[in-house]
């Protein structure tokens, strides 16, 4: 699979002295073909693509040299912490020294006059730091912001591209973990598995009811809203749950790719929403998908279905979302996206019983999260080093 | 048909927590004279003979020798459910009263729980719901994370036909599958799912990330699980346990829990169900405890529901009963 290949890849590419070659094993064509949907535009950069690195000053290949780095030599990259509350993990920053200068925002407020000019990269670790107008005027020598993870509806890409910089995220690193959440969650909704435990945990209970039941999910109809590789990967995961698997994306997918999984496409989102016992919102944040799911759509859905958003929480109309709750006009929801995070602590959405919240877990995992600061640092070096980029992200 | 003509089949009650489903009852009159056990006590002298077949929902009625011996024309018992373990089959045998079960209709429900089981632990699902949810949360932490599923390596301790659905089900996470069964399964099987045989099952314990128990309770099977092969897992290891409770040495995985020998427990199925509630297993943190619910699904239960008439009829009758518990 993805990774293993990865890493095989990586030993075989000798180094050359201050570049990296984490770059080539996001765009190697062997990755290419597992299946994974890259960003469209960044692989057209494939057919320029050449086996070797530009070599500088005459160094071959063949005499790869492991020369490291002095630290002020290297790119600065400017984060907003180690550790702490919002700050990168510990274990990451490793993986980040190796490649550049860390700088941090405290560091570089204490001395801007300095830092700004070294700063060539921002690495946006859950969305942090914040990177407006202010910020990219004060860095006259950033190049690229290297977002950590797959959603960049938190960068203004269009304010940033006119600053001449880059931005790139990370859809390969996210894709597994975040498919599984949404297995989790539809298969802990459907089986009411989170009131399961309370009732198992609970001091009063004396006995399992057995007319207690949940909802059955192999051989369901599963309406999957945005088939890109996260999509994609959710469906094949349902597949081999029997289920009955509708599609709907602003593209069809190649014939080959529908019959793998065994999904029907759906030009008509309504239909998808009619059909369905499980919806499943996987799209990115776009003005067009924003409250994609309002009451009409809900209204759309059946009484017994269930609403699963693992995309961002505003391609849901929320207050329509409680009131369909509430009036049972779809059987629950499952969510593990809201606007904003965390919910007011007042928020209708708490205090349901038929809807499961989790706190925005889609890619928390100890794997990802090392594969997403590897991605992006490819990214990064890609940009800075004016190699290709494998996944870099235009404003529209 | 008139009411006089159709069987006698003797039920625990209709409704309530614990009873027959008031919208099956519906059904199964159609099919039978329905006798509670209140009416039974009622007029045991009359009914006493006319009752050929018990109706076992969830092991209500319990079926002791005393029932056995006022029942002269029993014929056969439906148990609902696979599990057979609350059942003296010895006893009944020699009543000559045959017993059957549902086994089939409840393999994909109850792999769909395993699966659902062995991803709400894996990431947190359960404490992840507390922590959106609490009154006291202000942020989402960044450093709290869970382990990925996908590319994880699912040992799967028993390959019957509900071990073998995870598997099918397991192998889309592109998880890497070890079994260990009594007997190997042939070829195209396992090469469908992309499963490896460990004939020992401590092959199977040493490298797998997450085991799943779906063996049935025999005398082998007890306490299969204790404190040496909790050992034998990775400490990084979750323990999933969708057969029976005793199958697990509770105590020994407490200890193993306590003491992180093993990562982390999802069981729904205990010993006894529920567990007092002051037993060790309900304060851990590393442990997600379901209510027996491996095929509490409507559609599930009414399927199981019909199988069982079909299973009466047949025995009643005389004919080849599917679904037959032989000895």
């Amino acid at each position: 699979m993805f990774r293993s290949k990865a890493f095989s890849l990586l030993k075989l590419i000798p180094l050359m002295p201050g570049q990296s070659n984490l770059a080539y094993k996001y765009i190697h064509p062997a990755i290419a073909s597992h299946g994974h949907r890259c960003h469209r535009r960044s692989m057209d950069y494939r057919q320029g693509y050449k086996t070797c690195p530009r070599s500088a000053e005459g160094q071959t290949i063949s005499t790869p040299q492991t020369k490291v780095m002095a630290e002020e030599e290297l790119p600065g990259v400017l984060i907003l912490d180690i550790g702490g509350t919002h700050g990168v993990l510990e274990n990451l920053a490793p993986l980040l020294k190796k490649h550049f200068r860390l700088i941090t925002m405290k560091e570089f407020l204490e001395n801007k006059k300095e830092m700004s000019k070294k700063i060539q990269s921002v690495f946006v670790f859950e969305c942090r730091p914040t990177v407006d107008r202010e910020l990219l005027e004060s860095l006259p020598n950033l190049k690229v912001i290297g977002n950590s993870g797959v959603g960049v509806d938190h960068l203004d890409l269009k304010m940033i591209s006119n600053f001449g910089v880059k931005v790139t995220n990370t859809p390969h690193a996210v894709a597994d973990s975040t498919a599984d959440i949404g297995m989790a969650l539809m298969l802990a909704s459907a089986r009411r598995l989170v009131e399961g435990c309370q009732i198992a945990v609970s001091p009063d209970t004396k006995c399992f009811a057995v007319d207690w039941l949940g909802v059955e999910v192999t051989r369901a109809t599963l309406g999957i809203v945005g088939m890109g590789s996260i999509g994609y990967k959710v469906a094949q995961r349902a597949r081999a749950f029997n289920m009955r698997i509708l599609y709907h994306n602003r593209n069809r997918r190649r014939k080959e790719e529908e019959e793998a999984v065994g999904a029907h496409y759906c030009e008509k989102m309504e239909d998808l929403l009619q059909q369905s016992d499980f919806v499943m919102l996987v799209v990115n944040l776009t003005p067009e998908t924003h409250k994609l799911i309002g009451k009409k759509e809900l209204g759309l859905m059946k009484p017994t279905a269930t609403l699963i958003n693992i995309s961002r929480g505003a391609v849901i109309d929320q207050d329509a979302l409680v009131e369909a709750l509430q009036n049972k006009v779809i059987r629950a929801a499952a969510l593990d996206v809201t606007y904003p995070e965390p919910l007011p602590r007042d928020h209708p959405l708490l205090k349901l019983n038929n809807i499961i919240i989790t706190p925005h877990i889609g890619t928390a995992t100890v794997q990802a999260i090392r594969m997403m600061a590897e991605e992006a640092i490819a990214n990064m070096l890609a940009v800075l080093n004016g190699q290709p980029i494998p996944s870099e992200v235009f404003p529209k | 048909m008139e009411v006089q003509e159709l069987p006698y089949v003797l039920i625990d009650c209709i409704g309530g927590r614990y009873g027959v489903y008031e919208d099956h009852a519906e059904f199964l009159k159609k099919h039978f004279h329905l006798i509670t056990m209140k009416e039974y006590l009622e007029n045991k002298k009359f009914l006493s003979k006319k009752i050929r077949a018990i109706y076992m929902w969830y092991h209500k009625p319990v079926i002791k020798e005393e029932l056995l011996q006022s029942l002269p024309n029993l014929k056969i018992v439906a148990s609902s459910g696979v599990g057979i373990d609350h059942l003296d089959l010895n006893l009944l045998s020699r009543y000559g009263v045959k017993v059957s079960n549902t086994p089939f209709v409840v393999s994909t429900d109850t792999a769909d729980l395993g699966m659902a089981l062995m991803l709400a632990s894996s990431r947190r699902l359960v404490e992840g719901y507390q922590i959106a949810v609490s009154p006291d949360t202000e942020y989402f932490p960044a450093d709290w994370l869970g382990a990925e599923v996908s590319g994880a390596t699912l040992g799967i301790v028993g390959m019957g036909t509900i071990g073998y659905k995870v598997a099918e089900r397991a192998k889309a996470f592109e998880m890497k599958i070890l079994y260990h069964n009594r007997n190997q399964r042939n070829t195209e099987e396992e090469s469908a799912v992309g499963a490896i045989y460990c004939k020992k099952i401590d092959d199977l314990l040493q490298q797998s990330d997450f085991v799943l128990l779906s063996v049935k309770l025999t005398p082998q099977t007890h306490q299969l699980i204790g404190k040496r092969e909790l050992e034998l897992m990775k400490p990084t290891a979750t323990l999933i346990n969708i057969s029976r409770g005793l199958v697990v040495d509770q105590d020994a995985l407490v200890e193993a829990l306590q003491n992180k020998v093993i990562k982390a427990a999802a069981l729904d199925v205990t010993y006894p169900e529920p567990l007092p509630r002051d037993h060790p297993l309900l304060k851990l943190k590393n442990v997600i405890i379901t209510p027996h619910i491996g095929s509490a699904t409507k559609k599930t239960r009414r399927l199981m529901m019909e199988n069982m008439v079909e299973s009466i009829h047949a025995g009643l009758r005389g004919l080849p009963i599917p679904n037959e518990v032989l000895l």
